[in-house]
């Protein structure tokens, strides 16, 4: 594939506003809770489109088309019964919490619910997650970018993670969210022609099942039995580990997602941030796997070789080169570009906030003025950038990034997930009971891959490995949060109002008109995604 | 709470970056279009995505105007 001067124009172009952006944003950079949390004054469209927009990187665009070409409609489930049901959760049940405690990340809810200990070993595993993450990002990119353009690896790494660091370090987490706004835009309208095109060529939706194998397009047909799909799952590995597990260990509890309803104007407007995010959300399969789909149906299949093995992750790039011509071809490497580095841009934001306030400021130096936070914001945005490139050379070893990534979910998300629920639901949880179960259950998830990994036990799937092993983190936490909190000591009440949901008053939202209150949307975004499983089953 | 921003209004730039790179992407398509290649399907892709992209940024420009034009 060749790019013309057109194309790098228009790549050049988006990078100038970016760093536009980033330096008109500088001078609103006051105090720390302006850089970490956006001064809390973001209004809801905002915070929701960056919300999905944030999970909306490089590995997800790429990884779902890729996913989309090798399993078919069945990578759905990643949406319809992972990401949206979970969204609806934490807008509605868990959002009171995190908004309401005035808590400035994930961690800090811990701390004020359980202890110190809970909090330190949250903290600390969140930001390995968040460089390695980052890390497996730009990785990523660069690879792409060396296959589909012939850049140089090191070259693209460097470059990125500069313009990424840039509008970081001016300004925070606004530039973040303004960045991951504008590339939502940008994945929909430079990706939309791709899919348009393809359903148009392949002759309509039934013209493209005509040419493939049955129920290729169907998500729920296959899931009775895990050698009948080729995914290797079945419909209890997709319900509880996917879209119970996974996903709600994701959406709810992943500081990455939750930063930016924090960012939100007012507690209806951090309420409305995910269920406004699910409503694009639920439709972005159409933009990502079915052009994987059609991808895999139309073009010949030796363009998906390199050195004679099939890489499914070619999918979206190959079909970029099929129909953009020059011009349009630059917005689309844009859009990719643009979901690159907002995915790495999510990553550090929410790295040097939980550094700064859960790690520097909680354990290292406690009463510093603020600006002295402000500038270690911007020292880890900087190690944070850094640490990523490292990262990024260490992501050679799996073959499906998302698969690797939801190996990393499930020795992190999966049990913390149990931590929350327990938490915030039953005020009878103790910070002993919380930790012990947080620690075992995250080795249980790291015992159960050495177990896979040697061939102890045995899947259909890597795919269906990650979901069973999620599936024993949370029980495995769940289980011991439980027994422990009953033989220890539960703090009184009084201290946990606000912190649990039996003791907290619920936002009222009576004053709004009922349309723009949050219950009412959270029923629109239910209802539509049960009619997209049905119509797609 | 007022609808508007207090600092940046995030559909400035998201406006008048999709209005420059329609203009641009839809000229060259007017302009350049004579190989087939250029033509997906048959259709000039450059020239109707460029407008397509072009309304959309002046409907976020437009209404980031209103916007200011209230405070």
């Amino acid at each position: 594939m060749q790019l013309y001067w057109i194309d790098y124009l228009i790549i050049a172009l988006y990078c100038a506003f970016v760093l536009g952006v980033g330096f008109t944003l500088k001078k609103y950079m006051r105090t720390s809770l302006d850089f970490f949390l956006s001064g809390r004054r973001i209004a809801a469209w905002v915070t929701g489109l960056a919300f999905i927009s944030a999970n909306l990187g490089a590995l997800e665009v790429m990884g779902m088309a890729a996913s989309g070409a090798k399993y078919g409609m069945l990578t759905s489930h990643f949406y319809w019964v992972g990401a949206i049901p979970a969204m609806i959760f934490v807008a509605l049940f868990m959002m009171p919490f995190y908004y309401g405690s005035r808590v400035r990340s994930v961690p800090e809810y811990l701390r004020l619910r359980f202890d110190e200990k809970t909090r330190a070993f949250n903290a600390l595993t969140f930001a390995v997650m968040t460089v390695l993450a980052s890390g497996i990002n730009l990785y990523a990119m660069a690879i792409v970018l060396k296959l589909m353009l012939g850049w140089s690896l090191h070259a693209t790494i460097l470059l990125a993670a500069s313009v990424v660091l840039i509008y970081t370090f001016l300004g925070g987490l606004t530039s973040s969210i303004y960045n991951e706004v504008l590339q939502f835009f940008l994945i929909v309208l430079g990706l939309l022609p791709l899919a348009l095109l393809g359903i148009v060529e392949a002759g309509g939706w039934e013209g493209l099942a005509a040419r493939l194998p049955e129920g290729f397009l169907q998500t729920w047909r296959n899931l009775g039995d895990a050698t009948a799909n080729p995914m290797g799952v079945e419909w209890f590995g997709v319900v509880a580990g996917l879209g119970f597990v996974l996903s709600f260990g994701y959406w709810c509890t992943d500081f990455l997602v939750v930063q930016r309803a924090l960012a939100a104007r007012d507690m209806a407007a951090a309420q409305k941030t995910p269920l406004i995010a699910a409503l694009p959300k639920m439709f972005i399969p159409f933009l990502v796997i079915v052009p994987g789909i059609i991808a895999w149906t139309l073009l010949p299949r030796e363009q998906f070789l390199v050195e004679g093995k099939v890489v499914h992750n070619l999918a979206l790039p190959l079909l970029l080169s099929h129909y953009y011509p020059p011009g349009m071809l630059g917005v689309g490497i844009t859009a990719l570009l643009a979901s690159f580095m907002s995915g790495m841009a999510g990553n550090v934001t929410a790295f040097n906030t939980v550094w700064t306030y859960d790690i520097y400021q909680s354990y290292l130096r406690r009463h510093a003025p603020d600006s002295h936070y402000l500038a270690m914001g911007r020292i880890a945005t900087v190690s944070g950038v850094v640490l990523s490139i490292g990262a990024a050379y260490l992501a050679l070893q799996f073959s499906n990034i998302m698969d690797y990534l939801q190996l990393i979910f499930s020795f992190v998300n999966a049990p913390l997930l149990a931590t929350f629920l327990l938490g915030m639901f039953w005020k009878r949880a103790t910070a002993h009971g919380a930790f012990w179960g947080l620690a075992s259950g995250t080795a249980a998830a790291a015992l159960h891959y050495i177990t896979t990994q040697r061939g102890w036990v045995e899947y259909a799937s890597e795919m269906a490995a990650n979901f069973h092993g999620a599936i024993y983190a949370w029980t495995t936490c769940f289980v011991l949060t439980i027994l422990i909190s009953l033989v220890t000591r539960p703090r009184p009440d009084v201290e946990l109002v606000g912190l649990v949901y039996s003791l907290t008053e619920k936002p009222s939202y009576r004053r709004l008109p009922w349309l723009d209150r949050p219950a009412t949307l959270a029923v629109l975004v239910a209802v539509l995604v049960i009619a997209l499983n049905w119509i797609y089953r | 709470m007022s609808d508007s921003q207090p600092e940046l209004d995030i559909r400035w730039p998201i406006g008048l970056l999709f209005a420059a790179m329609g203009v641009l992407v839809a000229t060259y398509g007017a302009l350049v279009s004579g190989d087939a290649h250029l033509r997906p399907l048959g259709t000039n892709l450059n020239l109707w995505w460029g407008l397509v992209m072009v309304l959309f940024g002046v409907g976020m420009i437009l209404s980031a105007y209103r916007a200011s034009r209230k405070q």
